[in-house]
């Protein structure tokens, strides 16, 4: 099942859907236990003459049951959760030799530092792209978030990512993209007014033409530096 | 805890029916001391915010449906809101942080405390009034500059305030974030006074529990509304300070510079949300223990049973109260705060759903070999549990960290908050308003137009909310002015305009309501002093209830879910009725 989940493309997509369906199903049960219940108490003791209602006060063991139940499965769900939660969102278990990129949110536009061939971000080669993020397919990818003003949501329902960005912070995301292709990147919080136009585009390629993107993205943007150095002076 | 109730030193407050009432008609029905007009006040002045509070959804509805297209006679609000009828985003905003805001604070909070607090705490443990009657009168009239001060906001240049109801700093605390001044500080303002307002009555109501208790009404005899507004108010007493402190600093950040909340100048906007929600998961629970305290009282009665394990729901309610201020963090998994502090406060968030799902089985064992009897106050009572239990679950996919991450600010939430608010709340708030309607204004509500309303409103309540797990599970964000700019939510126009038919057919099955509680005000069918049969003290007094309640002081005699016990032949038995024949000392143990 997907869920109505946009289609999955990383590696925390599947992880992310199963432990949705195991609480769906978990879930299903109870809401057909509890509304069955309701339902037949509602049909089996609805009035009629001469019936008579008996007055049970209580029953610990039940209580003792529907006590116990419930908790052995909230803290199942609970245990499950956390390590898959850590996994994906812990700084210190992002994997070593990710892809590492800077997006900066600002009203209403995301701000891309790519790092260039060098693979280093503060270094010559850096460009910047808006709106515009590129990855490598098959590798993590480490997004440095930040945010100019106020605070933003960086969403990408593919990827089953979202962190918001907030002033003052610098928080590292993390993913690994497994499908080529283009992705919306939306902001999943409240930013103002432009905040339903705060939209970008993810586009995942494969590792040969990830280079070549680079390469000639890279050259554009250090011939629009240099014209713009030149003109300057 | 004590048996014996305090000895009450305020017998001259109870009714004389031999005096005459000397107080004038502003004494009587506007200055009122009267804790039951003051509930009345309350009552009609937050039924007129959940009807704004509806409107405002219906005008969020219309954009979500035909996204940028003119509504009709939308024009007619002007060019700086719907030009041409078109919604302008900033108007959007506006419309969706107020609809928030009025429906929680103005509407459905006092609706649930405001209001049956005031009404009924007196009336169930036998007292002539609250223990601070100007205290409570003050309460109410604190409430209305601020009700104003909200509503004002509609009318000054800039528009209302446009950060959410949650109002995240720094984009509520710079004008240049939002293009709105004048509204973000009279949302602020408003707030502030608004909680004076609910420190007075909580004051009130724990003061009047705890000291005015009729002889013989100990603590595990009170009625569960009673126990549920006792520990709700407890919270407030508790969570308001902490929001109205956070507030001050918010306007100190709006109007005087400085940076509590701004990272420019070494402020934290995570402060905003820490505060925020260590008031705003207390808040959440201030919104639904008095709908359970309702609910238990009204299906014990149609049931004609007893609460099934009373002690087991007072505890259930105090435990959720008390794991309440240990959740805020479930509100923030995605904020940056440390992931760790997320794993925590996952664990306490799951913990609470134990409690509750203890209080749903109770109610459905209190059906078990009933005697069910369907009158309106009772209908709402089962869908609030059914549509109660749908929140629940939907809760549990949200407090899962890791599924909350494709989940979280999406139409999910939205989903989620509306079934336990709308289908629990608002549904209890149905149940409680129709079956002590005769209470308050000595005639009953028309029972067939109650069903009809009833009915439609079930129906088109989950045509328009269930959809929206929908719309969540495919990405569309909540609180987006037109996600049709999305490629991927292109497709979700149909779906949102089933779900914006929906919801006008909703609004419209209010007016049917609206339109019953003003005819019954005047026509209703004349109830009687104890139209349910029911057990409780309020129904042991004329209604309406007559100024100071109770003739003389009651005492009682036993717990409040005597129905269809042996000890009588009725199938219920009054707390106040003194038993048919003293009960038989048991025999003294002798060392023979």
């Amino acid at each position: 099942m997907d869920w109505g989940f946009p289609e999955s493309a990383s590696t925390f997509g599947a992880q992310i859907d199963a432990a949705y369906g195991a609480i769906f199903y978990a879930t299903a049960l109870a809401f057909v236990i509890v509304q069955g219940l309701l339902i037949y108490c509602i049909i089996r003791y609805r009035h009629r003459t001469g019936r008579k209602a008996k007055p049970i006060h209580g029953n610990t063991r039940l209580e003792i049951i529907w006590t116990v139940v419930p908790a052995l499965g909230v803290f199942y769900i609970a245990y499950v959760s956390a390590s898959v939660w850590l996994d994906m969102k812990s700084e210190d278990r992002i994997p070593a030799g990710a892809y590492e990129v800077g997006v900066h949110a600002s009203q209403f536009e995301w701000t891309v530092t790519n790092p260039g061939m060098d693979g280093r971000l503060g270094s010559d080669d850096d460009f910047v792209t808006r709106n515009q993020l590129h990855i490598p397919m098959g590798q993590p990818v480490r997004v440095l978030l930040t945010a100019e003003d106020v605070i933003h949501s960086f969403f990408l329902p593919n990827f089953r990512v979202k962190q918001d960005a907030v002033p003052g912070m610098q928080i590292a995301v993390w993913f690994e993209p497994t499908t080529a292709g283009e992705y919306p990147l939306g902001c999943a919080e409240l930013c103002g007014l432009g905040h339903y136009r705060m939209r970008g585009t993810v586009t995942v390629h494969s590792p040969d033409e990830f280079d070549a993107w680079q390469v000639s993205e890279g050259a554009v943007a250090a011939d629009i530096a240099e014209t713009n150095t030149v003109a300057s002076r | 805890m004590s048996t014996v109730a305090p000895t009450p030193n305020y017998s001259d407050l109870f009714h004389d029916p031999s005096h005459e009432d000397h107080r004038s008609f502003v004494q009587k029905y506007i200055f009122s001391t009267d804790h039951k007009i003051i509930g009345i006040q309350f009552l009609f002045m937050s039924l007129l915010f959940l009807l704004i509070g509806g409107l405002l959804a219906m005008l969020i509805r219309w954009q979500l449906g035909w996204p940028g297209e003119p509504m009709p006679g939308g024009a007619a609000l002007g060019e700086t809101r719907m030009p041409g009828g078109i919604m302008l985003p900033e108007f959007y905003n506006s419309v969706m942080t107020m609809h928030g805001t009025i429906m929680i604070f103005f509407a459905v909070m006092p609706l649930l405390v405001g209001v049956y607090a005031n009404f009924l705490i007196p009336l169930q443990i036998g007292a002539p009034d609250m223990a601070f009657p100007k205290l409570n009168m003050a309460s109410f009239w604190i409430a209305v500059p601020a009700g104003v001060l909200m509503v004002a906001g509609f009318f000054v240049a800039g528009g209302h305030a446009a950060a959410g109801w949650t109002s995240y700093a720094p984009l509520s605390t710079n004008p240049e974030f939002t293009g709105v001044f004048t509204g973000q500080v009279l949302w602020t303002l408003s707030l502030i006074i608004l909680g004076f307002s609910s420190l007075a009555g909580s004051v009130n109501y724990i003061t009047t529990i705890v000291n005015m208790r009729a002889p013989g009404m100990t603590w595990f005899r009170l009625p569960l509304p009673t126990w549920a507004l006792f520990i709700t108010s407890i919270l407030i007493l508790l969570a308001i300070p902490v929001l109205t402190g956070a507030l001050i600093l918010l306007l100190f950040d709006q109007t005087l510079g400085t940076g509590f909340f701004n990272a420019e100048v070494g402020g934290q906007p995570l402060l905003w949300q820490h505060l925020f929600w260590y008031f705003g998961h207390p808040e959440v629970y201030i919104l639904i223990l008095p709908a359970f305290g309702f609910v238990s009282e009204i299906i014990a009665n149609g049931a004609r049973k007893p609460v099934f394990g009373y002690h087991a729901m007072v505890g259930a309610i105090a435990s959720i109260a008390i794991l309440g201020w240990i959740v805020w963090g479930h509100h923030m998994f995605q904020s940056g705060m440390n992931p760790m502090l997320g794993a925590g406060f996952m664990a306490t968030t799951m913990v609470i759903a134990v409690p509750t799902a203890i209080k749903v089985f109770n109610w459905i064992a209190t059906l078990w070999e009933g005697d069910l009897h369907f009158h309106s106050p009772m209908l709402y009572s089962l869908a609030f549990v059914s549509m109660f239990v749908i929140g629940g679950f939907s809760g549990i996919f949200l407090a899962s960290t890791p599924v909350d991450i494709p989940l979280h600010d999406t139409y999910f939430v939205v989903a989620h908050i509306h079934y336990v608010l709308f289908g629990g709340s608002l549904f209890a708030i149905f149940a409680a308003l129709t079956y002590w309607f005769p209470k308050m204004f000595g005639r009953l509500m028309n029972e067939g137009l109650n069903k009809v309303h009833f009915y439609l409103s079930f129906i088109f309540f989950n045509l328009v909310f269930f959809p929206m797990h929908e719309l969540g599970n495919r990405g569309m964000m909540r609180r987006i002015y037109d996600y049709t700019q999305y490629g991927f939510l292109d497709g979700l126009v149909d779906i949102n305009r089933l779900i914006s038919l929906s919801a006008f057919a909703l609004f419209a099955a209010q007016l049917i309501f609206a339109w019953n509680f003003i005819w019954s005000l005047f026509k209703g069918k004349k109830s009687g002093s104890n139209p349910w049969r029911a057990n409780s003290l309020e129904w042991s007094v004329p209604s309406p209830a007559p100024h100071g309640n109770f003739t003389f002081m009651p005492t009682v005699y036993r717990g409040p879910y005597e129905y269809s016990s042996v000890e009588s032949d009725e199938d219920y038995l009054p707390q106040d009725v003194p038993p048919a024949k003293p009960p038989v000392p048991e025999p003294e143990m002798t060392l023979a």
